[in-house]
């Protein structure tokens, strides 16, 4: 594939783990997080942290998106779902998280009419094709995936389609990042930025990282060459005693962001006082819900919605293998009550969830060597 | 340099109740069926494994191979049985009639016997077109004679509208094993090399984008064909050297390979840049953020070799029509058992694990 085998050769990523080995202080350990999901499911796709010595750790943040939805909300939806009357839409990954009461794939099987779309304006079309039924689009995600479901609600209102409506989960990443670096017993190095996010909203929400914690951030493309180049970015920092936010995927990252995208985000969306996230709590400011003016819309405000608050199992120590506090097999319930096919935490919930990755290749972590 | 230090003995603990708990037979605990049973993965096997052969099971089920073996009066036989669900019916590169022929001839090639006869038991709905199933009843006799096969008995039944999506069709074939290998997972040996005969993820693609729920559009055919020449060919070329055979269907190459080496408590190393994909299904897999490795197949096999015969096997294989792209694609290793891992191509190093549901397409 034109444009993107470039960025997995295998020659180029050796000449950039020669550079990062050339980075490192012998005997230092260097933890760096990658917040987003995305960069954890290509850190394991293509064995990126085979390139890296064994004292570069990298630590998966909150940024999966799938994984951060509490129970409370799935349940929420998954009520949703069974009202009559009800076409419930969401993204593939989503129909698989559990609930208290299991999943919305398992709601789907007990009868719920619940469909997988790739795009909310998707089942902006099942609304349009399903005139006599309500179609309910279950918004999950980042500043990445909000304006899409934006621009997806001020066309069903330019349409006039009245049978639409949105359950909104979508996030922000600042909060959660923020959350972690009060954190009392973090211990990180530096961060990999979210590349996706940062389209959407360039490179000055992140300063704040350097500015008040002293911590370096690179923005980072999601191809294996991108990461590989983001740690050595992050490691020259650290050598040089500087800390600051560098963007290494300029060919997709205006440091302004794209700011279409922010106006309509600001149109059509306004600030919870506080959301949920499975593993971390609530934190204030860091979920979005359908502005007053697209009040109508809101699924929240269309439909009985139990909005139950499910606590996440007292025995689950998410938050702090997120922290980096503790590694996955030290918490309590891992391996023996919480597994991927019957995960508690967030963090067995994905694939790419810190716990989920262990549990399968924690055996193959050990062969790495110590610089 | 040197060696991490060794690990704790807390963590020592932990993975081996893992791999206690990797190495058992699952168990079935789920409440309802959903369409994870149905994709070839961890709930699949879990129902297969907890509920069927446990309940049915003699040697030859628990054997669970693409077909089972039966001795009559001395001849070797074997039989199969597979039913065909596919929407739409008509789908580039072939349709639901040549898939049920085929789909049941390369179970039955894949265990090493030459397919002889098949049955034919067709569920349609109310209101199908006449046309719609003329089209599919004369897919099924020329894809027959095609194969080789003679359909030899059949069975209707006929369901109420919004039952059957305007038609399933079940068949069961027979056929004489071929004496010249013995093929089990139980032959594996490690060295032994893993070949792939052809390109993947061709039909899962295909069949994904002709239900037009992406918007994608790209010139992808399913790959829908009978194995038994390729077999025949490996047969041919190498008789007992070739230890194991498996078509890559539902779950695509990865579950195949995962199935094997747990079954044979053998590992698999396979090389992610020999896999053969078609640049299209690439692209669409890219897009879709779907793994080719556990996308369908409906003409691909997977063979096991001994290694000093893998080159004159590999040749065999190319000469078939249909598998030119034919490859090696990784070999058999001891540790870790029941494990399959990958060298990516760019360098590194990961598991390649049992699909847990059906492949569901990431948000991010």
């Amino acid at each position: 594939m034109r444009f993107v085998d470039e960025f997995r050769d295998a020659e180029l990523g050796r000449a950039v783990a020669a550079e990062i080995l050339s980075l490192i202080e012998p005997g230092r350990h260097y933890k760096l997080m990658e917040v987003c999901g995305g960069h954890t499911h290509s850190i394991y796709k293509y064995g990126v942290d085979d390139l890296l010595p064994a004292n570069v750790e990298l630590v998966h943040g909150p940024g999966c998106p799938v994984c951060v939805i509490p129970m409370g909300r799935v349940d929420d939806g998954i009520a949703l779902a069974r009202t009559d009357g009800v076409i419930f839409t969401c993204f593939g990954d989503m129909m698989r998280v559990p609930g208290s009461e299991g999943s919305l794939l398992e709601a789907k099987a007990a009868g719920a009419d619940v469909r997988m779309v790739y795009s909310p304006l998707d089942a902006l079309r099942i609304a349009k094709q399903n005139p006599d039924r309500e179609v309910v689009f279950f918004a999950i995600g980042f500043e990445t995936t909000a304006p899409s479901t934006a621009l997806t609600l001020k066309r069903a209102r330019a349409e006039g389609v009245t049978n639409f409506s949105c359950m909104c989960n979508h996030v922000t990443i600042v909060p959660p990042v923020r959350a972690l670096l009060e954190s009392p017993d973090l211990r990180l190095d530096g961060f990999i930025g979210p590349g996706h996010v940062s389209t959407i909203v360039g490179g000055r929400p992140f300063e704040f990282i350097p500015a008040d914690y002293g911590k370096p951030l690179v923005i980072a493309g999601f191809e294996p060459l991108d990461i590989l180049q983001a740690i050595a970015m992050i490691l020259r920092q650290l050598e040089a005693g500087r800390c600051g936010v560098e963007n290494q995927y300029t060919r997709v990252v205006p440091y302004e962001g794209n700011l279409r995208a922010l106006e309509v985000m600001a149109e059509v969306f306004e600030l919870r006082p506080h959301f949920e996230w499975r593993g971390l709590g609530f934190i204030s400011h860091s979920g979005l819900q359908l502005s007053e003016a697209y009040a109508d819309l809101d699924a929240e405000r269309r439909f009985q919605v139990p909005g139950v608050r499910v606590a996440d199992p007292k025995a689950c120590q998410c938050g702090e293998v997120l922290k980096g506090v503790i590694k996955p097999w030290e918490c309590k319930v891992f391996g023996t009550a919480c597994t991927p096919e019957r995960p508690i935490g967030t963090c067995m919930v994905s694939s790419e969830g810190a716990c989920a990755a262990y549990y399968n290749f924690g055996r193959f972590a050990r062969e790495r060597e110590v610089v | 340099m040197a060696q991490l230090p060794a690990t704790s003995e807390r963590e020592q603990k932990i993975l081996g109740i893992i791999e206690t708990a990797r190495g058992k037979r699952p168990k079935f605990r789920d409440e309802q069926i959903t369409m994870a049973h149905g994709a070839g993965g961890k709930a699949t096997h879990s129902l297969i494994e907890g509920m069927f052969v446990p309940a049915l099971g003699g040697g030859e089920l628990a054997a669970m191979a693409d077909a089972g073996a039966v001795t009559v009066d001395g001849v070797e036989l074997a039989l199969t049985t597979d039913s065909f669900v596919v929407k739409p019916l008509r789908f580039p590169g072939g349709s639901i009639g040549e898939l049920s022929v085929n789909g049941t001839v390369n179970d039955l090639a894949v265990a090493g016997a030459r397919p002889v006869a098949l049955s034919l038991s067709l569920i349609l709905e109310e209101g199908l077109g006449a046309e719609v199933l003329r089209a599919e009843v004369a897919a099924i006799a020329s894809t027959a004679r095609e194969a080789g096969v003679e359909i030899v008995a059949g069975d209707t039944k006929v369901v109420e509208r919004g039952h059957a999506d305007g038609m399933y069709i079940c068949t069961t074939g027979i056929g004489r094993r071929d004496g010249r290998a013995t093929l089990s997972p139980a032959a594996l040996r490690p060295g032994d090399r893993v070949l792939l005969s052809g390109t993947i993820g061709d039909h899962g693609t295909a069949i994904m984008l002709a239900r037009g729920e992406f918007e994608l559009d790209a010139k992808i055919e399913s790959d829908t064909r009978s194995l038994w020449p390729a077999v025949a060919a490996l047969l041919d070329a190498v008789g007992p050297q070739l230890r194991c055979l498996r078509d890559a269907t539902r779950g695509g190459v990865a579950s195949v390979l995962n199935e094997l080496a747990r079954s044979s408590a053998v590992a698999m190393l396979v090389d992610e840049a020999s896999i053969p994909v078609e640049p299209a299904v690439a692209g669409a897999a890219e897009i879709l953020g779907i793994d080719p490795m556990y996308v369908a197949n409906e003409g691909k096999l997977v063979a096991f070799v001994a290694p000093d015969r893998a080159e004159t096997a590999l040749a065999a294989l190319r000469s078939v029509p249909g598998c030119e792209a034919a490859a090696e694609i990784g070999e058999v290793r001891t540790e870790p058992p029941g494990m399959v891992l990958v060298q990516t191509g760019f360098g590194g190093r990961r598991v390649m694990d049992q699909l847990v549901g059906d492949p569901l397409p990431r948000i991010c």
